[in-house]
């Protein structure tokens, strides 16, 4: 981007889960659902000396975009790294069931997910991986029926459980500052060692796990800048399309072959991912 | 992660339940898929089991990786499209022994969440085309391993013994996460059920069909596998009364009324 343009653009990334559905959805439709008034929050924070928040860092916004009947799940990444536990991941989970069903009576809502977070609370451990597993169980219901867009913007990046989530979404949108992987950094390290994987290297982190490279090797489908105009626009575009009638987690076939193309001898440079996993023609 | 138990459970009760059946070819050693027959219904074995030989050094000891999770979509789609016609689907049925997903820098490089996300998509597939999917976990079950094999299972059933583990990340690196000690993790895990480690606690949340109490659960007696026959039995049987194909029946625990609050909260609003 050019200075004016830097200089002229309202950042997506800098924006808080609420605002951020807001920006998404068209003017005047946002309706939130299970709010902060709703009294639901985490029964399990408080009994570990952690505050608890009134949405448990989801937002689930009802609204359309370009006139599509759409739900919004958006995730605070500023309340517990955007971690999911018992009640914010029944949000995502609950409305994801709802809108299969609106799909079955013929209303055709669509769903967009912005991930921002680390993936299982580890305070609400097996509630929060339980949850996680409703969120995949109603993407690959769901997306039968109409697309369910995942938007990975950052700074936090989607990793854990919900870096499944993303790999199910019919579509995966990123920015440069968004990164994507199963095993946090500071997880591998500690189960893996420095060598394998340096926590505080943050060149190397995103070269393999930043939102360019999984763009450039076909592990997300569109790559933005960080400007809330484009972002909405691609998201317009995308969730305006039929379902997909084949999805990236089904192509088993294609990565085995890819993948026994591979030295696994060797640790891979991120040119070498970009050389086996690119040109997904 | 630590392990002081035979890594090997996966394999012994897939032989055991699978008794002659052979191990259909085109899997990574790591993957062992086998047909069989429960009472006259086709059924298909799947567990994820060590291979010291793995060229991913990260993936040798029962970990999914790479070519775990891919693999794992493959043995569940070559099911679905087998039985495409058929009136009656076979049974899938997960055999859960997984000590952690796989840690390593190869493995993020080629995006082992999309090799994860691939096997639960297709465990879903499955599930909502209409093969009962069964998950029975006879040791570990954590985290991203048992989300891509086992959790989108109709009903999930357990071996009532002190090495059957569901958690979502290995004590040390939890505590470093969260920034505990292990022994303040302990303390929370005792009084905290969601974040406790055993299967009697994890029973209390409501996502277990069943527990099967055994005599071995790393080496079983004839008694043994009698009995979890019988219970995959009468999860069939359980799968085929029920109208829903969702996961709605594991949302009835005494500790999961947080997960009950927040969807009638949804419902009641979402007509506006």
């Amino acid at each position: 981007m050019t200075r004016a343009a830097l200089l002229s653009r309202e950042s997506f990334v800098e924006l808080g889960a609420r605002a951020r559905a807001q920006a998404l959805l068209d003017p005047g439709t946002f309706r939130e659902l299970a709010g902060p008034f709703d009294g639901l929050t985490s029964p399990w924070l408080k009994r570990q000396g952690v505050v608890p928040q009134g949405d448990d860092g989801v937002v689930v916004a009802l609204g359309t975009i370009d006139g599509h009947p759409t739900v919004v799940l958006a995730i605070e990444g500023a309340f517990q790294g955007g971690s999911l536990g018992e009640v914010g991941g029944a949000k995502i989970a609950g409305a994801l069931e709802l809108a299969a069903e609106d799909n079955r009576r013929g209303v055709p809502t669509r769903a967009v997910i912005l991930f921002e977070t680390g993936g299982v609370r580890l305070q609400e451990a097996n509630l929060g991986l339980a949850s996680i597993a409703e969120v995949h169980a109603a993407i690959v219901d769901l997306r039968r029926y109409q697309p369910v867009i995942g938007v990975i913007a950052g700074q936090v990046g989607c990793f854990g459980g919900m870096s499944i989530a993303a790999g199910l979404c019919s579509e995966l949108v990123v920015t440069r500052e968004a990164r994507l992987g199963l095993n946090g950094p500071a997880v591998i390290e500690q189960e893996a060692g420095i060598a394998e994987y340096d926590s505080r290297d943050r060149p190397f982190i995103w070269s393999f796990t930043g939102g360019e490279q999984r763009f450039a090797t076909g592990l997300a489908d569109r790559f933005v800048n960080d400007d809330t105009t484009a972002i909405r626009d691609v998201v317009a575009e995308l969730i305006a399309r039929p379902p997909r009638s084949a999805h990236r987690s089904e192509r088993y076939t294609d990565y085995l072959r890819r993948l026994g193309r591979y030295d696994a001898s060797k640790q891979p440079t991120p040119d070498a991912v970009r050389d086996l996993l690119g040109d997904q023609t | 992660m630590s392990d002081t138990q035979t890594p090997a459970r996966g394999e012994t009760w897939l032989a055991a339940l699978g008794g002659k059946a052979p191990r259909l070819p085109g899997y990574p050693r790591s993957v062992q898929v086998a047909d069989f027959e429960i009472g006259g219904r086709a059924a298909r074995l799947i567990a994820v089991v060590p291979d010291a030989s793995s060229t991913f050094p990260r993936a040798r000891n029962g970990e999914v990786g790479l070519l775990e999770g891919w693999s794992l979509a493959q043995a569940v789609h070559e099911a679905i499209a087998a039985d495409r016609d058929a009136p009656e689907k076979r049974a899938i049925i997960a055999i859960v022994d997984t000590p952690s997903q796989a840690y390593g820098r190869r493995e993020e490089a080629f995006g082992i969440h999309q090799a994860l996300a691939s096997a639960a998509a297709a465990y879903a597939t499955a599930r909502l085309q209409g093969h009962p999917v069964i998950a029975l976990l006879v040791g570990k079950a954590m985290s991203g391993a048992f989300l891509a094999h086992g959790y989108q299972a109709n009903r999930i059933l357990a071996l009532a013994d002190p090495g059957v583990q569901v958690h979502a990340m290995g004590k040390e690196a939890a505590a470093r996460i969260t920034l505990r000690s292990v022994e303040d993790l302990e303390a929370f895990a005792a009084t905290v059920p969601p974040m406790a480690y055993d299967i009697d606690s994890y029973a209390t949340l409501g996502l277990l069909w069943r527990t099967i109490p055994v005599q071995h659960a790393a080496a079983p007696t004839p008694t043994d596998l009698s009995t979890v026959l019988a219970a995959l039995h009468d999860a069939l049987a359980d799968i085929d009364a029920d109208p829903h194909r969702d996961l709605r029946g594991r949302l009835g625990g005494e500790n999961r009324g947080a997960s009950r609050q927040v969807r009638a909260v949804l419902a009641s609003q979402w007509q506006g």
